[in-house]
């Protein structure tokens, strides 16, 4: 078999796209090592030889801090457990908060006339600044990092609900109307189901918001979580603890992405696939 | 009541559907002055089990008609009557079946005829087993469980005439149900209308800008005139023996001189329609 051949067989094409994503992450971490590693490479930027390390850590020492957090020391699961559990409230509560208010305001325009120019304002104004007053009230618990993740996520769901209700097919509606639906059963069986699509549209935003909201409560002030762990080892200017847990969060994040993902196919199988022809 | 009564020109005892002197007018967009007269002092009856159709060019307020009938618009002024009561808000007698797209997305096919009855109240069981026979009696015994973006759009139109159906309501609404289907599904969709409404008999109201599917359905064609302010202009009573095929009907020497009567009517009106669109 020539090179040629060789390539032709393992050149990148959909099949063998994750085997190509992989290698690409491979590439990224071995590309780290090399430029971060002491001694590996002669200094070009910085006065000496363990300052690259130290400003951009090393990914055989931040995978060995992984290794002890989950295996070794196994000391991360209740930092982790608490971060995943202020990020799964937020976005439930801010989930059924933006759905409730959302359906609320979509369907009396009155309210919504009279609440436009605030939920303006509320969602435009940055609400990360709102941390150092959520743990005044709510405490450096749990409390106050849901609350901000509640914020975040609630405009993104109320916004996507809203749009999903206006944009309900007319013909529908009044199909729904002569078939006898009451308003209640209007609500239940076509403003919901077709806010649905556009409210886990949104879903994927908000779900990494409500990471955000845990991580950055927890950043501002906390005695426990993914985000304490970064701020500590800020502190100490240990940058490869720092990377782990930038790494540790953002897989699952990813993971948490999946899940709405795979709950987003089983409920919306009425939808429409782009493309149901197969190549054979 | 019983249908047997009824006198196929509509002068029966109680008529199934009666306008008496109906104007809608509609506030013109962006102008709280301006206002645009839709139709004006239509006075229309469709008598129990009569088939009623309504011609007129397009833009005339055909769909305004129907739906000042189904109770989903309330006229300016007149007076609307089903079965001799007034009908305020949705006309509960009436079945609906409408131009566009109304079957819900997210129901399948059985669902979707199921609707009506979920709405009344009727235990799920039995309404499975009525939207079965429904489906079969319209062709699609083997489609149930199909989402409506899996099927045809003449699959979707026999869909929506199973939805009304199941209902049995005395009052059928049909705003052009065929005019997005092609020529033979149309002829074939039309004999099965026929063939299922002479079932029952329930009065029909039918409305499309086809004077050959006008005339090879009705009892009856009353020709709207053109708009603004249309009102019905004529009235043809169609004498051609039933059971009929809409397909063989078109070349029969009696359908061709009712054509061409109405025709004669219809084509001043037609032409003053699309005069009136070209200036607009």
């Amino acid at each position: 078999m020539t090179t040629n051949s060789l390539w032709q067989h393992i050149k990148p094409r959909v099949g063998r796209l994750v085997f190509w994503q992989l290698a690409l992450l491979l590439l990224m971490f071995v590309l780290w090592h090399v430029l971060t590693a002491p001694g590996l490479l002669p200094n070009v930027m910085f006065d000496n030889d363990r300052q690259a390390a130290f400003f951009f850590g090393q990914p055989l020492e931040v995978l060995g801090r992984i290794a002890h957090w989950f295996v070794l020391d196994a000391d991360i699961y209740p930092h982790l457990a608490v971060t995943l559990l202020e990020t799964v409230l937020a976005f439930g509560i801010g989930t059924v908060l933006g759905l409730g208010f959302g359906l609320w305001l979509a369907l009396s325009p009155l309210a919504a006339a009279l609440a436009e120019p605030y939920i303006k304002a509320a969602n435009s104004m940055p609400r990360v600044i709102l941390a150092p007053i959520f743990a005044v009230w709510f405490g450096l618990g749990v409390a106050s990092k849901v609350a901000l993740g509640v914020t975040l996520v609630f405009f993104i769901v109320f916004f996507n609900v809203y749009q999903g209700v206006k944009e309900v097919s007319p013909t529908v509606l009044a199909s729904a109307r002569m078939l006898g639906a009451t308003q209640r059963q209007l609500l239940r069986h076509v403003y919901l189901p077709s806010a649905t699509s556009w409210v886990f549209s949104s879903l994927h935003t908000s779900v990494g918001l409500a990471f955000v909201g845990a991580v950055v409560g927890e950043y501002l002030g906390s005695s426990r979580g993914v985000g304490y762990l970064i701020l500590q080892a800020e502190g100490a200017f240990d940058i490869n603890t720092v990377m782990a847990g930038i790494l540790v969060l953002t897989v699952f994040a990813l993971a948490l992405d999946a899940l709405v993902g795979a709950l987003e196919r089983r409920l919306l199988t009425w939808q429409p696939k782009t493309a149901e022809a197969e190549k054979l | 009541m019983t249908n047997a009564n009824a006198q196929a020109d509509g002068s029966g005892a109680i008529p199934a559907l009666e306008l008496a002197g109906v104007t809608c007018r509609f506030a013109a967009r962006g102008s709280a002055h301006a206002s645009y007269t839709a139709v004006s002092g239509v006075d229309l009856r469709v008598g129990a089990g009569e088939f009623v159709s309504v011609v007129g060019p397009t833009g005339c307020g055909k769909s305004t008609v129907l739906n000042v009938a189904a109770g989903l618009l309330a006229p300016s002024s007149g007076d609307v009557r089903c079965f001799g009561h007034a009908v305020e808000g949705v006309n509960r007698r009436a079945g609906y079946m409408f131009q566009a797209e109304s079957l819900m997305p997210w129901r399948t096919a059985s669902a979707n005829v199921m609707a009506g009855l979920e709405f009344r109240g009727v235990p799920e069981a039995q309404a499975r087993e009525q939207a079965k026979e429904w489906l079969a009696r319209v062709g699609l015994g083997g489609f149930g469980e199909r989402y409506p973006h899996q099927l045809s759009g003449g699959m979707r139109k026999r869909v929506s005439l199973a939805q009304t159906l199941v209902l049995e309501p005395d009052l059928i609404l049909m705003d052009e149900p065929f005019s997005a289907l092609d020529v033979q599904t149309r002829a074939l969709m039309e004999n099965e209308l026929l063939a299922l409404w002479s079932a029952r008999r329930p009065a029909v109201l039918f409305i499309t800008h086809d004077l050959d599917e006008a005339i090879a359905l009705s009892d009856r064609v009353v020709v709207l005139s053109a708009g603004p302010a249309s009102r019905p202009m004529g009235e043809f009573t169609i004498h051609l023996e039933r059971p009929r095929d809409v397909a063989e009907i078109r070349t029969s020497p009696e359908f061709v001189a009712l054509h061409r009567a109405i025709w004669e009517v219809l084509r001043d009106e037609v032409l003053k329609g699309y005069r009136q669109q070209l200036a607009a």
